[in-house]
């Protein structure tokens, strides 16, 4: 067909099961349609998305000799690619199809049916009109780098990126941290197998340091971010370690001759509970191995005074103290976003639990550090004043299900809260309370984790605790924490003396989430998780192509989880590149030469950069492979040069009016 | 057929299903059916420890229609309105405001258990205090209670306190009052019901 | 500034040296305060537990005094508990539940020829003394430094909970840091805002004996020499059931401590003469104390 042709137009209303069916009156929708200018077919079905309901619109097409089609149905973000190619599939260029958005717009949010009714109209003999203004529009082919940046370098950043270098592509890993590695590593044992985290965990990352497809870049995080899907243009910042990488073999003799012959500054990746140096290295596996300055409490880094004893301690000249911040440009064809969460930090939030109050109230987080072998006290757990805890208390959901913080379950703090009930009772032979709400334990193997629990003599209490304090009711209380919580099982308030409290805090969505969200143009959900296109269908995906999302930066995950999703994602995106090629929208704006007053109101407005000028003809000029279709152009131009595919000014009239002569 | 034990089951019968809605229809009531018995309000309570059901049972039966039992409890009778649970709860429900609403319909069911009649009684004659001369007189808050209540021994406990109390000038019998009462009555007619008042407010959107 | 001073039921009987301490201390301080003409019972606990609605009322018909007296944006010192919090519970509610309480509360005030636009900002002294005064003028004023003194301040349930903003409502440190600016040494204890009982005392006694019995053992654990409140409800069980606790048992000592309005002490430290500051009407004697 060329546009020439007399329009020949098919409607089809969807019933969307009941969702339209129930608050729009789609017969009349139907009747009302066959009276519109071309309409040629108008009928409705059930499901239109479905198999049969794709068949009908083709079929039509055929024996009516269709050449325009309108759906009215859901969003177009559901449907709109669906029905665009079953109108190629029915032998008419796929740009010739609208779509009149009747649910999302109209039912799920109308409470009255004749006003559904109406509303429903408008917007077909919109569609209507102004699908007979289309033109057929082709997609632009563009090759995809085949190359994938992995932001996030937890156990779902190691997993994506293993799984894609095996599959052959170059990965870049970027983490922030010294080290990569994540929460995983700061644990001793995982729920529900209780292995040990260090055994499973620290040989991929160590084959994600040898593997000759990665590579690695710790102390590091994404700047900027440009370009569209199969050609990203990144970025990526990283931090001076003073040390280089390359000649150091984490022999740790710097740490040993450093002016400082005690550690006395408080050790970040222990959270505080131990000591470090200046020059250290977060944990003895910590990948790369390599140890790093930190310009904080450096003498010669700070104050530019020290004997620098570290540096003729070091035989292979591994420090740096001239290492500056690096810049370097990556060009990848995919991303994958693997950024994590953060642990709530009860400090001020819940006073009631006397967390950084009491020294004997402690995080679950700062829990695991001291199970943890590798840990500030190599695993064994005392109370400050080094006695072995006989009752220890753990506290679940604090800063989750909760109004005053978050508002969601986190997840994985039930079973990580029977995991620390079973590490502390077998290390120390201390009786542990688990004091919980509601005990979630869906997973493999979940259940039966719990039930060994509870045969290992762990003491339930159903309750949210109400408050930690100090202060003594009896003889047995002088001296403890005491808890107080109802025991809702049998309905009576206890008071349970405890030697430690564990908290056991939830996840929450990393701080800068925000920031990050913005630098790679995707959506968060109001809370601050990364944002998948669909729950179901997309988990991984985001509305910005090219971006994937994986692990806990998602939504509370455990490790499981995370690993599974990181599959997933690692999955997308070698199907994206494995195609070789994405095709773009064609709605890109162009400039219309002879308009153009060469006035430049446009190049500064375009957010993506996209427009050029040249100066010999004094005329702007769009480069349609940076063009998003964002339309601002063509809003600014005063001259009505700046134009854009599918949204033509006699297009958009045409709707206009459409909608304004049925209302 | 007679048998042996009490039996404890409850029948729907039984039940006042709409009891939940009448509370949750009162300012504060709203988020009632939110509770997820997690039991901190019972656990932050200080009068818990004494109450015939914890608040956390209160907001269960209530939800459940146990009407008679919630009306009748000592629970109500023994909060003191300190906010506690109010403030911890992790819904934001506004128990203290519940525990005043059930405790509104039990003096307009004139229902309370006998070792309260202090209570409602105090109640009563404050309101009547407040309602006479627009402020409350101490002193005569507590002459009235202890002549009308037959509790000679719980008046004579406390008589040594109140003696003290009138020795150290803390306790008088002058009556308060405002310049006009009347017109202070004006304005307590016109302030109508509260139970007229949830019909009304049955449709209105709840901020906060 | 000039503020608006309401005193409530209490602080005119059971309350009163509260009272004449509180506004000697506003005196010392150079700072006016003035009461609202012609107020009423705020409408607290009691009154709410008979019909709201005209407790909603009753509160309302202060506020609408106040904005008279003091114009738009008055600033309404509230000093006892129970008053603050009903004040404050009836501005919120008004907001909150504009069909409900709001228009019910103007029908009722019109009745009155009253009306009331919301204006009024409800005070705690605490808040006034910490925050629009400050403690480094206090600090200035003090005449009489308290070094040495070993106070438990005790705040109570209805002040910090559940509206007031000026403080946090698990550790409130207002009235701490107020007891350090006179040269005493507030201690550090975690029932400051616990329940005393309230106005339990007048019903079911003996129950409400063992929750102030709680107060009183913990802040003599803590070495407090003296417990200082902000409401008088709270003194009177903390002070004048002692006697009782020794007759039901305690050890002579064991739950003996002088309890004080925060305002004597302050009275105290900023010179002023104790008679004007009703030490003489404590149980317990204030004086030797210092
Ligand atoms: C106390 C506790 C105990 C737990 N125990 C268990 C258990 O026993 N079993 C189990 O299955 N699960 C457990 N979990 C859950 C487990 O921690 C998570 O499932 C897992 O860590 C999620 O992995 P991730 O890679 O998505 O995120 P993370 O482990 O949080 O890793 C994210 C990584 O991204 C990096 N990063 C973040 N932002 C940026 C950025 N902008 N640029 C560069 N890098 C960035 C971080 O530094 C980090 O290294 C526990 C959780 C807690 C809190
Ligand atoms: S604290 Fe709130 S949610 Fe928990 S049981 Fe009490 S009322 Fe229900
Ligand atoms: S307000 Fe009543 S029910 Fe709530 S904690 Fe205080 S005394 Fe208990």
């Amino acid at each position: 067909m060329t546009a020439t042709e007399t329009p020949r137009i098919g409607v089809y209303v969807c019933h969307c099961g009941i969702n339209i069916a129930s608050r729009v009156n789609v017969k009349e929708v139907v009747e009302f349609a066959r009276g519109l200018p071309h309409v040629v077919v108008a009928s409705e079905y059930k499901y239109l998305c479905s198999d049969p309901g794709q068949e009908l619109i083709r079929a039509d097409m055929k024996e009516h000799n269709l050449n325009r089609i309108v759906v009215a149905s859901c969003s177009p973000l559901m449907h709109e690619s669906t029905f665009r190619r079953v109108t190629a599939e029915g032998g008419q260029n796929e740009f010739l199809f609208q779509m009149a958005n009747i649910r999302e717009h109209v039912s799920w949010v109308t409470e009255d049916e004749g006003e559904a009714t109406s509303k429903s109209k408008a917007l077909v003999a919109g569609a209507v009109r102004r699908v007979a203004f289309h033109e057929p529009l082709t997609r632009e082919k563009v090759p995809v780098n085949p190359n994938v940046l992995v932001v996030g370098g937890g156990i779902a950043g190691i997993q994506a990126a293993l799984t894609m270098a095996d599959a052959g592509k170059k990965v870049y890993l970027v983490e922030r941290e010294p080290t990569i590695g994540g929460h995983m590593a700061k644990f001793d044992k995982t729920f529900p197998t209780l292995d040990c985290s260090a055994c499973i965990l620290t040989p991929k990352m160590s084959m994600v340091k040898s593997h000759p497809n990665i590579e690695m870049m710790t102390l590091s995080e994404v700047a900027e971010v440009h370009g569209y899907v199969g050609n990203f243009k990144v970025k990526v910042k990283k931090n001076p370690r003073y040390i280089k990488e390359d000649l150091c073999v984490g022999c740790l003799e710097c740490i040993e001759s450093c002016v400082y012959k005690e550690a006395k500054f408080p050790d970040e990746y222990n959270l505080g509970l131990g000591k470090r140096k200046p020059v250290y290295i977060p944990f003895p596996q910590a990948t790369p191995q390599v140890v790093l300055v930190d310009p904080e409490t450096c003498l010669y880094l700070k104050k530019g005074k020290c004997k620098q004893t570290c540096l003729e301690a070091c035989d292979r000249k591994a420090i740096d103290f001239e290492q500056k911040e690096e810049i370097s440009e990556l060009d990848v064809g995919a991303i994958i976003l693997a950024t994590g969460f953060k642990a709530f930090d009860p400090t001020n939030r819940l006073p009631q639990y006397g967390y950084g109050f009491y020294p004997e109230v402690y995080t679950s987080l700062e829990i695991e550090r001291l199970l943890n072998s590798a840990g500030p006290t190599s695993g064994e757990l005392t109370t400050k004043s080094g006695q072995v805890p006989q009752t220890v208390g753990i506290v679940h959901c604090v800063g989750s299900r909760d109004k005053k913080t978050n508002v969601w379950c986190s997840r994985v703090c039930c079973m990580y809260s029977l995991k620390l009930a079973h590490l502390i009772e077998e290390r120390t032979g201390a009786h542990v309370y688990n004091f919980y709400i509601d005990m979630r334990t869906p997973g493999k193997g979940y259940e039966e984790f719990y039930e060994r629990l509870l045969q290992e003599g762990m003491r339930p209490v159903r309750g949210r605790v109400a408050a930690i304090t100090d202060w003594a009711m009896t003889p047995e209380e002088e001296g403890k924490l005491v808890i107080r919580v109802e025991d809702t099982m049998i309905g009576v308030v206890r008071r349970i003396p405890v030697d430690m409290a564990v908290l056991s805090v939830g996840l929450e969505p990393q701080p800068d989430a925000k920031e990050v969200r913005r630098r790679f143009n995707i959506s968060c959900s109001p809370e601050g998780w990364f944002l998948e296109r669909h729950p179901k269908l997309a988990p991984v995906s985001t509305f910005t192509d090219g971006v994937f999302l994986a692990g806990a930066c998602q939504g509370p995950k455990d490790i499981p989880d995370s690993v599974a999703q990181a599959g997933a994602a690692a999955a997308e995106a070698l199907a994206l590149i494995d195609r070789g090629y994405v095709e773009m929208e064609p709605n890109t704006a162009w400039i219309e030469e002879e308009l153009c007053s060469g006035c430049k109101s446009c190049s500064g407005q375009c957010p993506y950069n996209a427009i050029g000028f040249d100066d010999e003809k004094a005329r702007a000029m769009i480069n349609e492979a940076l063009c998003k279709g964002c339309g601002t152009c063509v809003a600014t131009c005063p001259s009505g040069a700046a134009r854009q595919k599918l949204f033509l000014d006699k297009q958009i009239y045409e709707e206009i009016r459409g909608v304004l002569s049925y209302v | 057929m007679s048998e042996r034990f009490d039996r404890q089951i409850k029948y729907e019968s039984d039940l006042d299903l709409n009891f939940a809605h009448q509370i949750a229809s009162f300012p504060g009531g709203e988020r009632i059916f939110d509770c997820i018995q997690c039991g901190t309000c019972s656990g932050t309570c200080p009068l818990s420890v004494y109450m015939e059901y914890t608040p956390r049972r209160i907001i269960a039966m209530t939800r459940a229609g146990f009407k008679d039992e919630v009306v009748r409890s000592n629970t109500i009778w023994l909060c003191s309105s300190c906010y506690s649970c109010t403030v911890e709860c992790p819904k934001e429900i506004k128990l203290t405001d519940i525990m005043y609403a059930i405790k509104r319909q039990a003096i307009r069911e004139n229902i309370w258990p006998k070792e309260f009649k202090m209570s409602p009684m105090m109640t009563g004659e404050f309101f009547k205090l407040v309602e006479k001369n627009g402020r409350n007189s101490e002193g005569w808050l507590m002459m009235n209670l202890y002549m009308k209540s037959m509790a000679v021994g719980d008046a004579l406990k406390i008589a040594g306190i109140g003696m003290k109390m009138f020795a150290k000038k803390r306790m008088s019998l002058k009556t308060e009052k405002i310049a006009d009462p009347a017109e202070l009555r004006k304005i307590l007619d016109a302030a109508g019901s509260e139970m007229e008042l949830i019909k009304e407010g049955a449709k209105e959107v709840v901020h906060g | 500034m000039k503020y608006l001073y309401y005193p409530g039921c209490s602080l005119k009987v059971t309350g009163k040296p509260y009272e004449d301490s509180l506004l000697a201390v506003f005196n010392a301080l150079e700072e006016e305060i003035e009461e609202v003409n012609d107020w009423n019972c705020c409408g607290a606990t009691a009154y709410s537990a008979v019909d709201q609605m005209k407790a909603f009322a009753l509160a309302a018909r202060n506020l609408a005094l106040a904005e008279e007296q003091g114009g738009e944006k008055a600033e309404l010192v509230a000093p006892c508990a129970a008053c603050y919090l009903v004040l404050n519970k009836t501005c919120h509610s008004i907001q909150d539940y504009p069909a409900r309480v709001g228009l019910q509360v103007k029908r009722a005030l019109k009745a009155g020829n009253l009306t009331y636009k919301g204006t009024v900002n409800i005070r705690h002294p605490l808040d006034v003394f910490a925050n629009d005064i400050g403690l480094e003028v206090i600090e200035k004023r003090v005449k009489n430094k308290l070094a040495g003194l070993k106070v438990a301040c005790y705040y109570g349930c209805q002040i910090v909970r559940p509206y007031a903003e000026f403080d946090d409502q698990h550790q409130p440190m207002t009235m701490d840091n107020i007891i350090k600016a006179l040269g005493a040494e507030p201690v550090n204890w975690s029932l400051k805002t616990r329940c005393c009982g309230g106005s339990l005392s007048a019903t079911v006694s003996d129950d409400a004996l063992s929750l102030s019995r709680i107060l009183i053992k913990e802040a003599k654990r803590r070495g407090a020499d003296i417990i200082t409140t902000a409401c008088s409800l709270c003194q009177f069980n903390l002070e004048c059931f002692q006697e009782k606790l020794k007759q039901k048992g305690d050890q002579p000592g064991e739950t003996e401590i002088p309890v004080a309005y925060f305002t004597q002490i302050m009275g105290k430290a900023l010179g002023i003469d104790e008679a004007k500051l009703g030490f003489k009407q404590s149980f317990m004697p204030l004086e030797t104390l210092f």
